[in-house]
């Protein structure tokens, strides 16, 4: 068998090379901040010797807003429009984990209709969000085409979502108490519509990934995540799943109404990138169908907000909470604490590429060649706002 | 399987709970002291089964001169999670590492360094910057940073640019158009104007 001469390489130490950067022989290379193979605003220090990666430090703060500084210095309701900033592509989790953070320590019940129709805006975004990603997905690998369609696909989301709250991005529906408004009328024809044409993308998406040889080449066996790294790295969502773990916060401690809705965990076990894009090419298939459930199970009318104080002088009891929801990426979160004012004591987001894009990149991407390292940021579908916060 | 509150009776049997919190059936926040922390966590980890570190964060409690650092941590079993909490000295914030239990922790530390000045000996690359670079302040998340302040003092007015008390501008706008308002409202008979 073929045998690497790998007498230039540094020498391996518990899993790290060990190298001198002063002896002239190594390479140090800045990938990002701007950079189209980034996702986001964040950068990789990368060492390379010859064309593999020999160490990797992630570097955040591009997008820096402090926002958890921020949220400390305003009322409840004037944080409200600063929490869906942290999540550019998919802001309606970090809306509703925030209402109903607030919710819980108020002890303010909402609506039925309204968890109705908060789940269509979650699931909405989901879609949406897993659109962007197969497109910068397929955009690694060179498949541009692919990343005009999903993009384009995504857009008509947006026009539903602008249709539904006035605004395309951020929408700033799941207010604390409920949501803002009902659906305008002949909602549900133009959605329909719409999830007809994103199956088709994803059929044809399906078509063009899943029997490239190319692309099957450099994806299997591309960041490899075996299911004991699962625990000990904290990995959440579908890059857990395509690992074969079963977990899925919407089942496991099922919140609004997806207790009411059928579906199950879509899992695969290659436990590399070709497996992770699988098990994600399930999950916007099973997007579209929670759509169509709630859609046909929806109460046709109901109340849309609970009975809310003056905004204004709004003081929360005293308190602490965490909550949760599944995001594209994973577990998603919100710690709030409360101390009786009119200010929160301190609200902390736990966004999932936390740990996928800091320690695990750094460990996955160890021994890797250089043209590969968009494409496993790509498996790994980071969003950087939700590390710096 | 053991319910979430045979695993804090456990712990507290153990470890000793100076507090407890219930805030859902499925969500605890239990009070340890400093020194019983890591080795609480070790025990939740591989005895309760609570494998999973939700985050770390850090809450700045200035009027007592006490920092809390709280580990959220979650069992995938029973679905239930416990979030050990310690206090700290606000102005000797040094905490014992948990970096050998979890490989996320590192990251979690040195943010919590960068961010509120807590130090915890020896866990990896503690100095180097998590997303302030180059920032030679205190620690902006303590709450004796005061973020206005320091803008204002760091940061200048561009010149040429005209600025308006936002309440008395709205109002001054309101009164001239109030009349036209209303009469587009009839007109259009939307009463979302």
């Amino acid at each position: 068998m073929f045998e690497l001469d790998r007498s230039k390489y540094p020498p391996n130490k518990d899993g790290k090379a060990d190298y001198d950067i002063d002896s002239h022989k190594y390479l140090k290379l800045w990938h990002g901040p701007q950079h189209p193979g980034v996702t986001g605003n964040m950068s990789l220090e990368l060492t390379v010797s010859g064309d593999e990666i020999i160490d990797l430090k992630t570097h955040v703060g591009y997008l820096h807003r402090g926002f958890e500084k921020l949220m400390e210095r305003r009322k409840y309701i004037n944080c409200f429009p600063i929490v869906c900033r942290i999540c550019v592509p998919e802001p309606d989790t970090n809306e509703y984990l925030y209402s109903a953070a607030v919710e819980e320590l108020s002890g303010i019940e909402i609506p039925e209709k309204a968890k109705w129709i908060r789940t269509l805006n979650l699931e909405m975004s989901r879609l949406g969000s897993f659109l962007m990603w197969l497109g910068g997905q397929a955009g690694m690998f060179g498949m541009g085409s692919v990343g005009q369609w999903c993009i384009a696909h995504r857009d008509y989301i947006l026009d539903l979502f602008e249709e539904m709250s006035g605004a395309r991005i951020y929408h700033m529906y799941m207010v604390p108490g409920g949501v803002r408004g009902d659906l305008p009328e002949g909602f549900g024809g133009r959605l329909e519509a719409v999830l007809q044409k994103c199956e088709k993308v994803i059929k044809d998406s399906e078509i063009v990934m899943l029997y490239n040889v190319v692309l099957q080449a450099r994806l299997k066996g591309l960041g490899v995540i075996t299911p004991e790294m699962v625990d000990q790295f904290g990995i959440v969502g579908p890059i857990a799943r395509g690992s074969g773990i079963k977990r899925d916060v919407r089942k496991d401690s099922p919140y609004l109404i997806y207790d009411q809705l059928d579906f199950q965990i879509e899992t695969e076990d290659g436990c590399d990138g070709w497996a992770r894009l699988k098990v994600r090419f399930k999950e916007m298939k099973q997007s579209i169908s929670l759509i169509r459930q709630i859609m046909e199970k929806m109460p046709k009318t109901g109340e849309l907000k609970a009975k809310m104080p003056n905004p204004l002088h709004w003081k929360i009891p005293a308190g602490e909470t965490f909550v949760r929801a599944e995001s594209t990426r994973g577990e998603y979160g919100y710690y709030m604490v409360s101390d009786g004012s009119e200010y929160p004591r301190k609200i902390t987001v736990r966004g999932p590429s936390y740990t996928h894009a800091m320690s695990l990149l750094e460990y996955m991407s160890v021994g890797l060649n250089l043209a590969d390292i968009g494409g496993l940021m790509g498996t790994l579908h980071t969003y950087p706002p939700e590390i710096e916060r | 399987m053991k319910t979430k509150q045979e695993a804090i009776q456990t712990v507290g049997n153990v470890f000793g709970i100076t507090a407890q919190h219930d805030q859902r059936a499925d969500l605890s926040f239990i009070t340890l002291e400093n020194d019983k922390v890591v080795p609480a966590l070790v025990h939740l980890r591989d005895v309760e089964k609570y494998v999973h570190l939700v985050m770390i964060t850090a809450v700045d409690y200035i009027e007592d001169g006490n920092f809390q650092i709280t580990y959220l941590l979650h069992n995938y079993i029973n679905k239930t999670d416990i979030g050990v909490r310690t206090l700290i000295n606000r102005d000797e914030p040094i905490m014992q590492s948990a970096h050998e239990l979890w490989r996320q922790i590192a990251t979690y530390q040195r943010e919590l360094h960068e961010m509120f000045g807590i130090t915890f000996p020896g866990s990896p690359r503690m100095e180097e910057n998590f997303a302030l670079e180059g920032w030679e302040g205190p620690p902006p998340m303590r709450k004796d940073f005061d973020t206005l302040q320091y803008s204002m003092k760091t940061y200048s007015n561009r010149s040429g640019r005209k600025t308006h008390d936002p309440k008395r501008y709205m109002k001054e706008q309101l009164k001239q158009d109030i009349n036209k308002v209303y009469t587009d409202d009839k007109s259009t008979g939307d009463k979302n104007v």
